[in-house]
């Protein structure tokens, strides 16, 4: 049984005179806590709605006219949906470098870093390539997006795993040092003289932009990012790779007794999250930008993390998230516009539904009615 | 801020964009939805209180609501990504929006570009960018000023402010138009004193507080008395060097009220006069030119007045210098004129007045420039 649970086993409560019969039990219990896994989160995020009203109340401003607001631009039409779904994408890849990491236990914050040189390598390729048919160029550039981003996050695995270096502050700083990196060689060796006041790699061709998904105003880069979920999701709850890997991030010490490979586990982890990452910029400079620059910086990376931790790090549950965090930032703006309200409300809400989140983490387990094993105990 | 009151009205409350503006602005008291109704979207990069780039643009936004039939909607923080490409369709789809000032510089390629053609019937209006004809939909235009000149007239206030003949600069990155403006702001104090350099440091980010606060302390330290820069916001810049006893230049917008006893005077954007000139076209049914720029004596960019440290010679040059420019023609850059590696950028006799288009390209600093390009 999993490791929620409250250390007992089932079938002791069998043994030991419960009302309810054993096998009943047996199928409930799983039930049971997967529907605790979906209902905190959503207490928490209604908590976290009531919170942001009070807020809202106390500037003498409506929640009603606030929540309507985001409904009607993030998903009350179809250009609200396209708006959304647009901004989706790169959060999708984002929180996935966050999502992976965090099931062995690591808390990685620096995927801004792979993003940005994920989508400069790129840039940079699609240049190189540009007289190479697209068919061969395209994958190269993916592939070289993955690898860089992989490499990037892969070292923040690496010094964790052979230093002991901390993860969190190693990818939060490595993050600086890539804007910086890719800043110095888009304004030096990779720029294009004629991007005069705004420093770029040369345009890519049309050949090597990716277009939208035919009949939407979305590029691909969403349907890649769920499929991208929907493996990582496949990895960790179907395969021997993610069951050592939910073993490491549970007990380090249980796990090498084991014989469980934990290092090439923290490598193999933490390099797939940035490779996911790099993608994201493969997909900003391909379908978005066209090029590489300073705006690949925009703060994806930072979203990403909410995102992984609202959806406590299952990739599955990152889809909607991300859609609905993605909904939060369309209705932004006018929110702005509408209610007079500043840019950071959508930020403060943010904040306060994280720290609900986080908050709700400490009910887990505390709800007899998520386990069926003590509904007899009185 | 109370010396900027950007309040906007509680308009839009219903959902129908364009009636309900109508019927709810105050201005608008006669029947709705009169043919001369327009509403006019601008977006900033940036807070729209920065006392800089973002606030000058702002500053004009507030100069055109008071316009009649003008509803004004507006968005700060937007960055250069698909987020501004959706505030225009926002602004269009929800507020009716049918003519846009997006205001930063990376919005024009590939953002501007990329949402224009779905919507030939709305204009956009981007500052700084280059229109070309052959090259991009004739619905977008792109204007900006010759701002160079103000920082020109701020070099010659500042060469005579300056005791220890060094002054600095603080810049975000080397490009084009930041180039210009440095070398501007030396040549101007150097028409006063041609002993002064002024020592440069760029930051590298164009809104980056804690290392315009080191780059302004590290031209302190190396004995620069006036200090200008050029990045979104001047605010931190301003402040940190009047704290150091450095007098200021300003730019962008008017900084005075930082430290008005140490505010010499400051290059600003007048955009209120450019957007009020446009408006104005757009309602009387004239097209607005898709490639608009201007200087000083066109109401494009104004200097802030002159501050309580100016000396009554200081004055005296300023003015003349200002009244030479009114007059057209004047060139910053002439020869004879070297770089600061020693090659030769105009020739005796050689000049480049304020509207040849080659300043757009500049990738040098001048002689007396003490930095680096790269």
């Amino acid at each position: 049984m999993g490791p929620r649970l409250d250390g007992s086993t089932m079938t002791d409560h069998g043994i030991t005179g419960g009302v309810h019969s054993a096998p009943f039990q047996a199928w409930l219990a799983p039930v049971a806590r997967r529907a605790e896994a979906v209902v905190l989160p959503l207490m928490a995020l209604l908590v976290g709605f009531a919170v942001f009203s009070l807020f809202l109340v106390v500037q003498g401003k409506s929640p009603a006219e606030f929540f309507g607001l985001v409904y009607k631009a993030g998903f009350g039409t179809a250009f609200s949906w396209q708006n959304t779904l647009s901004r989706t994408a790169p959060l999708l890849f984002a929180a996935l470098c966050v999502a992976l990491p965090a099931r062995l236990g690591l808390v990685v914050i620096g995927g801004e870093g792979a993003i940005v040189l994920g989508g400069l390598t790129a840039g940079v390729l699609g240049v190189a390539l540009a007289g190479l048919p697209a068919a061969l160029a395209l994958p190269v550039m993916v592939a070289g997006a993955a690898v860089i981003g992989g490499l990037w996050i892969g070292t923040v695995g690496a010094l964790r795993y052979f230093r002991g270096v901390n993860e969190t502050i190693a990818s939060l700083l490595m993050a600086y040092i890539a804007i910086a990196l890719m800043n110095h060689l888009v304004e030096g060796p990779f720029r294009d003289p004629a991007s005069l006041n705004k420093p770029s790699t040369a345009p890519l061709t049309d050949a090597l932009r990716v277009g939208d998904i035919p009949g939407w105003d979305v590029h691909w880069g969403l349907l890649v990012g769920v499929v991208a979920c929907v493996f990582s999701w496949a990895l960790i709850d179907r395969t021997t790779w993610g069951f050592a890997a939910r073993i490491a991030g549970g007990n380090v010490g249980a796990a090498q007794v084991q014989g469980l490979p934990v290092g090439r586990l923290i490598l193999g982890f933490t390099a797939l999250g940035g490779a996911f990452a790099g993608l994201a910029g493969f997909f900003e400079v391909t379908a978005v930008h066209g090029s590489a620059n300073a705006s690949l910086a925009s703060g994806y990376g930072y979203t990403g993390i909410l995102i992984a931790f609202l959806a406590r790090h299952n990739p599955l549950a990152i889809i909607p998230v991300a859609i609905l965090l993605a909904g939060f930032e369309a209705s932004s703006g006018l929110v702005q516009r509408r209610m007079d309200l500043p840019d950071a409300t959508t930020l403060v809400l943010q904040g306060i539904v994280f720290v609900a989140i986080l908050i709700s983490d400490t009910f887990y387990g505390r709800f007899r009615i998520f386990a069926p094993e003590r509904w007899s105990k009185p | 801020m109370p010396m900027h009151p950007f309040t906007r009205r509680g308009f839009l409350r219903s959902g129908a964009a364009l009636a309900g503006a109508a019927a709810v602005s105050p201005l608008s008291m006669r029947p709705a939805a009169a043919a001369g109704d327009l509403t006019v979207g601008f977006i900033y990069v940036g807070p729209k209180d920065d006392f800089g780039y973002n606030q000058a643009h702002a500053e004009g936004a507030a100069a055109i609501k008071a316009i009649e039939g003008i509803t004004v909607v507006e968005e700060e923080n937007v960055a250069e990504t698909t987020d501004v490409q959706k505030t225009m369709e926002s602004m269009i789809n929800f507020d009716g929006a049918s003519l846009l000032f997006p205001t930063s510089f990376g919005y024009f390629d590939p953002h501007i570009l990329e949402v224009a053609p779905k919507y030939p019937d709305v204009r956009f209006e981007h500052s700084g960018g280059l229109w070309s004809a052959d090259k991009h939909p004739s619905n977008v235009g792109s204007y900006f000023g010759y701002i160079g000149m103000g920082q020109y007239l701020n070099g010659v206030a500042a060469g005579h402010a300056t005791k220890t003949k060094k002054i600095g600069f603080v810049a975000a990155k080397p490009i084009p138009q930041v180039l210009l403006n440095i070398n501007s702001f030396l040549l101007g104090a150097r028409s006063v004193d041609p002993s002064i350099t002024c020592q440069v440091i760029f930051t590298g980010e164009w809104s980056m507080a804690v290392r315009e606060a080191e780059a302004t302390n590290a031209l302190a330290d190396g004995g620069a008395d006036v200090i200008t820069c050029h990045v979104d916001g001047p605010k931190v810049v301003m402040e940190t060097a009047a704290s150091r006893g450095a007098f200021l230049c300003g730019y962008h917008a008017d900084q005075s009220p930082l430290a008005p006893d140490m505010y010499l005077t400051g290059a600003e954007w007048n955009w209120a006069q450019v957007y009020t000139d446009m408006i104005n076209k757009t309602l009387a049914g004239e097209p607005i030119d898709n490639f608009v720029r201007g200087g000083l004596a066109d109401g494009f960019i104004k200097m802030s007045p002159l501050g309580p440290a100016v000396s009554d010679a200081s004055r005296a040059q300023f003015e003349a210098t200002k009244a030479e420019i009114m007059k057209g023609g004047f060139a910053v850059i002439k020869g004879p004129l070297k770089d600061n590696a020693g090659n030769v950028i105009a020739a005796e006799g050689q000049a480049f007045a304020e509207t040849d288009v080659t300043l757009e390209s500049m990738d040098y600093l001048v002689e007396g420039v003490i930095g680096s390009t790269s």
